[in-house]
């Protein structure tokens, strides 16, 4: 790993907010050394060497989030340490550059971080609210878990969230459901330019209706002033606004997101509208009439703009890495898959896919196009998110935009989903059931309620498990051939027993750190995220134990999103990145070939999740061919 | 009684569903087809396409059923699926008469447009949210105290379906009435001739299709394979 970080080369404290003068045994966060006394016993370990391109994560706040911060005036360190002062966004230090960035850490530029409100104030925020005295008790354990102050209860930034996906209930007064609408973290708000409602995730329209029309109002002027708006913080919350053709969509976060994480969750929500308009219908409709309510034509898409924002808010790796997720397969097995596939494959098909659970088993493409990420998002979305498509069974026919691929039109989809084995009798298509076959249940002709054998119920959409085949076409009278491509493939599938192999590797669960790391007990890291970045994927270890309830998965991913958004800033040229908070230390590291992250408790050595880090890399390394699809079945 | 015994001659049916969204189509189909009832379904998206067979005491019929999303946004579709149909269900809310209008809407579209002998039944759904919902088993969970939310009377509907010559049924998908009684209908509806032809122009898809999968079923489907590129 040539690019290791390095960072705060002291662990004494500069700044008041600082617990931690007194002989502290292992090391607290790093923070900033700015007299040359040697450190303490940890000093060895973090001693810095000069490295290049390497820095801690509240540098990146400078050029954050749109490169606009690039020099920020440090004003609020106050009576902190002042070499700090000088060393931060001068840019006449950049000779020194390394110097600067080897000593930066978090607690050193925790006032200045705070204040834009979007970085690092999840880490900084949380480390200050300890006490010195549970400071002192957690040091103590090395193995102290990320984020075990989710179990204490001690969570304020996040206190709510379990009730963030509730929905507001209609049999209140105004006043408590407004009450209701104010405390959710997170708001997606889309409107007209000129101010019509279109959809909001939390509330009906005529409880926020006055809210729209402060949003609109404050867009609006900027935008008569030539200068869009593009954000703005009111106390704990960001808000990002996106201007997108005739259309206004606003974020508002309390859960940290960067600005451009932000937009980009917008711009998925646009993605969607396009997805069921098109863009040349989306602009006619708004050029003949500009007050059009929109909701008319997007009638029945909310649930898929809802359980869409919902992910986002959850936390998506998805959304945040711009990649998919790929079931694990044995490159044999994958490519017999695939081959089956290709030689079952019908005219006109553009793109197919097997897709289990969520994740990528199979992709079969023409040579000339390839699929876009933000394409599939939204596909994975409609089947498996929101359950429109599931719930009805049988075979469905779509037409569908890709915007990606091309905003001006409709391809079309055909979604079938491979039930369990008892359960196939339900979406055969009437191919296969040839009026010979007289076992299908049927219905006596004059009757009471129909006493054929119902089956049992479609499992609801708990963890979506489901392995859905779905055919894209540009030809709208596709559907039967597909459909008879469907009962081959669904028949070759199962002969070759790919089909269970699919299903069981679907019902294991994602590969845990103990089993990638073995020999290390209790393992140094606790989770970690892999992206591909040719193969725009990623693989990730099991979120079980730690990470299973939504308030710890949700700060599992508030980490990487910081993490990410400091290695993606605008001007920042990261490599690597290790940060330390009162909950938990992590690490980032991008090379042309693969983002990396992952997240350990606060108590472990930089050195010991470098270790780590550089041993998943090998897995991946290893396991390459497995956990991705690489190229895929081209035709 | 007449099911067991020789095998009886059995058609395919095309059947289409049309009307106003949240009426209540995919319910009554989920119904027929999987005698299933799931409370605040998502909306369709696009068509679905399930098939159900139906026994009559001299035949089966087997329905090939497009159950189509009503938003205004995909009627545009609708053509791709009533051509050829031999059958279609027009379906209104009870509780809403511009449901009713939009069916009109629809019966007047096939009408013109679909293939002239198309059956049509107009069905009112949501029964079980009215008072007569008795055939329900009383157990239309909506209806509380004597609160009616019938807003289309069956004089109304029936008079219209009279006029034009439509097969007509109030149904709740949720307690089951009437369903089945919709589709064995439509079934003995169809004329005799019409099923004869059925493997004419109805099932023209069909027929091609039982081709194609034979052609897949034997091997690689060489001419296709070779030239598939063109998309």
């Amino acid at each position: 790993m040539a690019q290791e970080t390095e960072e705060g080369n002291a662990v004494s404290s500069p700044s008041p907010p600082s617990p931690s003068p007194s002989p502290p045994p292992p090391p607290l966060p790093p923070r900033r050394k700015v007299s040359g006394e040697a450190p303490l016993q940890v000093g060895g370990q973090l001693q810095s060497k000069p490295t290049t391109a390497v820095s801690s994560i509240d540098i990146s706040t400078l050029s954050f989030p749109d490169g606009t911060r690039g020099t920020f005036p440090t004003p609020s360190v106050g009576s902190g340490p002042s070499p700090l002062n000088s060393g931060y966004g001068t840019p006449s230090r950049d000779s020194s550059g390394d110097n600067l960035t080897d000593s930066m850490s978090v607690m050193s530029l925790a006032p200045t971080v705070r204040a834009p409100g979007d970085l690092a104030s999840l880490v900084a925020g949380e480390f200050n609210r300890k006490s010195r005295a549970w400071n002192l008790l957690r040091s103590q354990s090395e193995t102290v878990q990320p984020f075990e102050a989710i179990e204490s209860g001690d969570s304020s930034e996040l206190s709510g969230f379990e009730k963030e996906f509730d929905n507001i209930p209609e049999n209140l007064t105004d006043d408590v459901r407004l009450s209701m609408w104010q405390s959710k973290m997170k708001h997606y708000l889309i409107l007209s330019s000129a101010g019509k409602p279109i959809w909001s995730r939390h509330g009906d329209l005529s409880l926020i209706n006055s809210s729209m029309g402060v949003i609109q109002t404050i867009i609006s002027f900027y935008e008569g002033a030539k200068d869009p708006l593009m954000g703005f913080t009111a106390g704990k919350a960001r808000f990002v606004v996106l201007t997108a053709g005739p259309l206004y969509f606003v974020a508002i976060s309390k859960l940290g997101e960067s600005d451009s994480q932000l937009r980009g969750q917008l711009e998925a929500l646009y993605m969607q509208i396009l997805s069921t308009l098109t863009l040349p219908t989306l602009k006619n409709i708004f050029v003949h009439r500009p007050s059009t309510d929109l909701r008319k034509p997007l009638e029945g898409t909310e649930t898929l703009l809802s359980s869409l924002a919902d992910s986002f808010t959850k936390g998506s790796p998805t959304a945040l890495l711009g990649a998919l997720e790929c079931l694990k397969l044995r490159k044999s097995q994958r490519h017999a898959i695939n081959n089956i596939f290709l030689k079952n494959r019908a005219e006109k098909l553009l793109y197919g896919l097997i897709v289990a659970g969520g994740k990528l088993v199979s992709v079969i493409r023409p040579r000339k196009h390839s699929l876009h990420p933000s394409d599939l998002q939204l596909i994975f979305n409609m089947l498996f998110e929101s359950g429109s498509i599931k719930s009805g069974g049988g075979e469905s026919w779509i037409p569908i935009c890709l915007p990606a691929f091309n905003n001006s039109g409709y391809l079309y989809m055909y979604v079938s989903f491979f039930d369990e084995d008892g359960n196939e009798t339900q979406p055969k298509p009437s191919s296969t059931t040839k009026p010979t076959s007289s076992s299908t249940p049927t219905i006596p002709e004059e009757g009471s309620p129909p006493p054929q054998p119902p089956p049992p119920p479609p499992p609801q959409p708990e963890s979506p498990q489901e392995i859905a085949l779905i055919l894209i076409s540009p030809d709208r009278e596709s559907f039967f051939p597909f459909s008879s491509l469907r009962t081959s493939l669904y028949n070759s599938l199962t002969k070759s027993t790919h089909l269970s192999l699919i299903r069981s590797s679907l019902a294991s669960p994602r590969p845990s750190i103990s089993s990638i790391l073995p020999g290390s007990n209790p393992p140094p890291i606790s989770h970690f995220i892999y992206k591909s970045r040719p193969n725009v994927q990623f693989v990730m270890s099991s979120l079980h134990p730690l990470f299973t309830s939504p308030m710890a998965r949700r700060k599992l991913m508030s980490q990487y999103q910081t993490l990410h958004a400091a290695m993606h800033a605008k001007h920042s040229h990261l490599k690597v990145i290790y940060s330390v908070g009162g909950d938990c230390a992590s690490l980032g590291w991008v090379t042309p070939l693969f983002e990396f992250y992952c997240v350990a408790g606060p108590n472990v050595s930089r050195q010991a999740m470098t270790e780590a880090a550089n041993r998943v890399v090998k897995w991946v390394g290893r396991e390459e061919a497995r956990v991705f699809i690489i190229g895929g079945g081209v035709f | 009684m007449a099911d067991s015994g020789a095998p009886k001659p059995s058609s395919s049916v095309k059947l289409v569903l049309l009307g106003e969204a949240a009426v209540g189509k995919s319910s009554l189909v989920l119904r027929f087809v999987n005698n299933d009832f799931q409370e605040n379904k998502e909306p369709t998206i696009g068509a679905a396409f399930l098939t159900q067979k139906c026994n009559l005491p001299t035949r089966t019929i087997k329905f090939e059923i497009w159950d189509t999303a009503g938003q205004e946004r995909f009627a545009s579709l609708a053509p791709m699926y009533y051509r050829n149909a031999q059958a279609a269900l027009v379906v209104y809310d009870l509780t809403k008469p511009t449901s009713l209008i939009k069916a009109k809407h629809w019966v007047a579209e096939l009408q013109r447009q679909a293939s002239p002998g198309i059956v049509i039944a107009l069905v009112g759904n949501k029964l079980d949210l009215t008072n007569d919902s008795a055939g329900g088993d009383g157990e239309g969970a909506g209806v509380g105290d004597g609160e009616d939310a019938r807003k289309v009377t069956t004089e109304e509907a029936k008079s219209y379906a009279e006029e034009e010559g439509l097969l007509f049924f109030e149904t709740s998908a949720k307690t089951g009435y009437n369903v089945t009684e919709v589709f064995t209908a439509i079934a003995n509806a169809i004329p005799e001739t019409s099923l004869k032809t059925a493997r004419g122009p109805g099932a023209s898809s069909a027929a091609a299709r039982t081709e194609e999968q034979r052609v897949n079923l034997n091997g690689p489907r060489d001419p296709n394979a070779k030239e598939g590129c063109a998309c």
